[in-house]
């Protein structure tokens, strides 16, 4: 190995296969710029879509009146429907978090942890059929109610992921010290632990909603009704909500039908937008908070 | 990782006052201990059963189907509920088909765009294009796919469909387009566009977190880049992206809405991708609402059974591959 | 405040006998520029870097302050000096390691073979095939053996007689006879000492013109630093090198030159800077600079 493969004066640019090999690299780089510029690019043109064509329909009518003219029913109905599903899901979310960092050993909160995450990955149309065959079967009837608890299913893993995530970030010399005074568990966990937690509860919590908003599987399944002229809040009924609103009206190949659909689906994202921008921002909060 | 205590039960409080504190609130600190346990432990046991009751009730559905056709149901491809015969031999192959193209396009670019937000661009552009990239997956399928049938289908049908025929026609998957761009290559497309958020922000992370050290010590060896992620950075990270892959198939599978609105409805097994074809999620949400048959309905909850199958194996899969090989819980986002 | 004029004026070139090169310094708030050595030649052989005037920055701060030094050829030169006086920085910089650091910013020039290292043309992929590189931290890959040593020859199309390759450098690294029968078997499975040494044989496979040391032994037991000692000696004649090191024993064993690095207090903006420059023996028996002596001598450090 007495002689070098290179003159080690010569200037330093690229010898040998180098050459070869940079370029190989910069396109390389160039391809993955490409891939991201390209994910930002479909997502700009799938928003840009859905507002160009569904500003036209936008209007003071159209949000507050009923068909032909509006969505207002669906919009109502698909808020009340999430509020119902948010209000069963945000408890049982939270004291199931709380379950795992507070009580449950390792293994049993590994299972717990295993749960969410196989209920977090259900089809939706899977738990359509599951809440379909627990109670629109045997009460022979589609109801909101049925509705948001297919809903609640879905935001469940999702605010137990983020809560245990939150939890767990608090200090664990918190707890010690509060047993060392004497306090009691329930004392702690409500009025010390929770309230720090509280940032990225909701955090998870408003994501949440953001993805149970658009759900439609379910909803095409246990809580089908779309064309409505007067809003209802009739929970034990089907009642108007926008996902299965856009889809009806996307089969059925109306143009009229279209621009509806387009002027709901700006409506539900730009809920979604605002919701995941306002999380967004109540994370960076509550993690500042958490950090001073 | 600050953590609490490791504590099977509740500890009761206040056993070390002494004599001072009065025993009324003592009783009361212990009930409310015992209190939030069990509503704590009530709680996480409802997870359980919701997941458990959802294995049954589909199940249950499906029995009828079941006894009628038995595992035949899987490779039958017969579906005509006129005549009460039902078969899910199509529907398992489109579930795959599509499944394994929105894979095969998707992997790949969302991997890219993983090394792209952790290696190679500024701290900022990350911050930037990362919750961009997180936005996409926010959108909802009814929406997208609604997208899908009015814009992405007809342009894929008008100008990408020829192109891949007139240039790879000789593979059958290539035939000739369709007249409305539904089909399951456009459905895949959506599929990808679907799978692509979870993949690459699960990979950014794990590429972020490869050990700084063994990068530069690739580069002291007069490598390049691309080297660099070729020899240390994918080799390292290779389990997690594959377990970020399965969670993405999983994804894709149980995608029902987007992929009814584009891909046709169809109910034979095509070898062209641009032909029309069905996936299970999508026959289910399809044909159920106006399913009249007690049958029709059972062999419709058969095929959820075999979705939920499919679908608990590859969440399954993607997180025992994540423990397995990497300290890494793979948590979809 | 400057320091005190170092500078032994010399015969310039020709056939003099061989002196030992000093560097002058001035302190670089004085707006001094440093001067090369007077003579060309040191000890007889010629410079392989030679620093001009360097100072290095790390967004506002001032790592290292006016620098400016020959590195000798096929010699072993070692950059001693309290923490943080900037000798890994003014190493990292002989490689361009430093320029994944986006706040870095080098003022002067460092000259490799008389080519300027930072000019614009320059590929840094080149720079650091010719100069290799050893870290602090034994950093294998996770890979077997083999392919650790394997694998940057591979990357530059080095494929033929590649066992015989890897042998080779396994063995001028002193680990081929413990791990010639398990070449196949994971490098992380190897200890401390050993994964340093194959770390080192990575860094020779591809027979760089350059060795940096980087506190090569820091993070070793005795034994292990031993081995490592011992192996500078064999491969010194074969590549420069150039080793940081905490350990002023370490260094006055392996090392022809010596290089002591303090910090500068006395500057405007303290930083690191080049206090001594000298043979190994002229600086731990006789040192110009008192702050050398005080080092050397264990006063403090």
């Amino acid at each position: 190995m007495s002689e070098r493969a290179f003159d080690p004066s010569a200037p330093l640019t690229p010898s040998g296969n180098l050459r070869r090999r940079q370029i190989f690299s910069r396109v390389a780089e160039s391809g993955a710029t490409l891939a991201a510029v390209g994910a930002v690019a479909v997502l700009v043109i799938v928003i840009a879509a859905v507002v160009s064509h569904g500003l036209g329909a936008l209007s003071i009518d159209f949000l507050t009146k009923g068909t032909p003219v509006g969505i207002a029913p669906a919009i109502v109905g698909s808020a009340a429907i999430v509020l119902v599903a948010t209000a069963i899901a945000m408890p049982v979310g939270i004291l199931t978090a709380l379950f795992v960092t507070e009580f449950a050993n390792k293994r049993v909160a590994a299972q717990i942890r295993l749960m969410l995450d196989l209920l977090n990955g259900l089809p939706s149309i899977i738990i359509g059929l599951f809440i379909f065959g627990l109670i629109v079967k045997p009460t022979q009837q589609q109801s909101a109610l049925a509705a948001s608890v297919a809903l609640a299913i879905i935001e469940l893993p999702m605010i137990a992921r983020g809560s245990q995530e939150v939890l767990l970030l608090v200090p664990g010399s918190m707890r010690e010290a509060a047993d060392a005074l004497g306090v009691s568990r329930w004392r702690t966990v409500l009025k010390v632990i929770l309230p720090s937690a509280l940032g990225g509860i909701l955090t998870s919590t408003v994501l949440a909603v953001a993805r149970a908003a658009g759900e439609t599987a379910p909803l095409l399944l246990i809580c089908s009704v779309f064309d409505s002229r007067h809003v209802s809040l009739h929970l034990t009924e089907a009642i108007p909500n926008i996902p299965v609103t856009i889809f009806e009206l996307s089969e059925e190949g109306n143009p009229e039908g279209f621009t509806r659909a387009w002027g709901a689906g700006l409506v539900l994202i730009s809920f979604i937008l605002f919701a995941s921008l306002g999380a967004r921002a109540l994370l960076a909060r509550s993690k500042r908070r958490m950090a001073s | 990782m600050s953590g609490p205590s490791v504590n099977p039960a509740y500890i009761p409080a206040g056993e070390g006052r002494g004599a001072r504190s009065s025993s009324r609130l003592k009783r009361i600190d212990r009930i409310g201990d015992v209190a939030l346990y069990l509503i704590c432990a009530l709680a996480a046991l409802l997870g359980v059963i919701v997941l458990v009751l959802v294995g049954y009730q589909v199940i249950h559905g499906a029995v009828p189907a079941i006894s009628k056709f038995g595992l035949g149901f899987l490779v039958h491809t017969t579906w005509q509920p006129n005549f009460g015969v039902f078969g899910a031999g199509s529907l398992i192959f489109g579930t795959m088909v599509s499944s394994f193209v929105a894979l095969a396009i998707g992997a790949p670019i969302a991997i890219s765009i993983g090394l792209f937000l952790s290696l190679l661009a500024p701290k900022g552009v990350s911050g930037v294009i990362s919750p961009l990239v997180e936005l996409l997956a926010a959108i909802p399928s009814v929406i997208l796919g609604f997208w899908g049938i009015l814009i992405l289908a007809p342009f894929v049908q008008k100008n990408v469909e020829p192109w891949l025929h007139d240039h790879l026609g000789f593979i059958p998957l290539f035939g000739p387009p369709q007249t409305t761009g539904s089909s399951v290559f456009t459905a895949s497309l959506i599929l990808t566009i679907m799978v692509i958020p979870i993949i690459a922000s699960i990979s950014r992370d794990l590429f972020l977190a490869v050990p700084r050290d063994i990068q530069d010590g690739a580069s002291a060896l007069g490598a390049t880049r691309w080297e660099v992620v070729r020899g240390v950075v994918l080799p390292s990270t290779s389990s997690g992206i594959v377990a970020a892959s399965l969670l993405g198939l999983g994804r894709a599978l149980g995608e029902a809405i987007a992929v009814t609105q584009v891909i046709g409805a169809g109910s034979a097994i095509n070898k062209s991708l641009f032909d029309t074809g069905d996936t299970l999620a999508s026959r289910i949400a399809n044909q159920f609402p106006g399913a009249l048959t007690e049958l029709h309905k059972a062999s419709l909850f058969y095929l959820g059974v075999i979705l939920l199958v499919i679908g608990l194996a590859a969440n399954l899969l993607a997180q025992w591959i994540g423990r397995r090989f990497g300290p890494r819980t793979l948590a979809a986002k | 405040m400057s320091y005190p004029d170092q500078t032994q004026r010399t015969e310039s070139g020709s056939n003099g006998p061989p002196v030992p090169s000093r560097v002058r310094i001035q302190s670089a708030a004085q707006g001094g520029v440093a001067q090369p050595a007077i003579g060309q030649r040191e000890l007889g052989v010629e410079a392989v870097f030679e620093a001009r005037d360097v100072s290095v920055y790390y967004g506002a701060k001032k790592a290292l302050a006016g620098v400016s030094m020959r590195i000798p050829h096929s010699r072993i030169t070692a950059l001693i000096g309290p923490s943080g006086c900037g000798k890994t920085t003014f190493l990292r910089s002989l490689n361009r390691m430093n320029d994944s650091v986006s706040s870095f910013r080098l003022e002067g020039q460092i000259l490799y073979h008389g080519n300027d290292m930072y000019a614009g043309n320059v590929d840094q992929v080149e720079v650091r095939r010719r100069i290799g590189m050893v870290f602090q931290k034994p950093n294998p890959f996770p890979k077997s053996i083999y392919d650790n040593v394997a694998w940057a020859p591979r990357n530059l199309g080095l494929r033929h007689g590649l066992d015989q390759r890897v042998e080779e450098a396994l063995r001028g690294a002193a680990l081929w006879d413990e791990v010639k029968d398990r070449l196949k078997d994971s490098a992380l499975g190897l200890s401390g000492g050993q994964q340093q040494r194959l770390c080192i044989a990575r860094a020779i496979a591809i027979e760089p013109d350059v060795l940096l040391l980087d506190e090569p032994a820091s993070a070793l037991d005795p034994i292990a630093t031993a081995s490592i000692e011992e192996l500078m000696h064999s491969l010194k004649g074969r590549f420069t090198i150039v080793i940081v090191t905490h350990n002023m024993q370490q260094a006055a064993r392996v090392a022809e030159q010596t290089a002591f690095f303090s910090v500068d207090t006395a500057a405007a903006v303290p930083s690191g800077t080049l206090v001594e420059f000298a043979p190994t023996e002229k600086i731990f028996s006789d040192p110009a600079d008192p702050r050398t002596r005080d080092y050397v001598s264990g006063r403090f450090g």
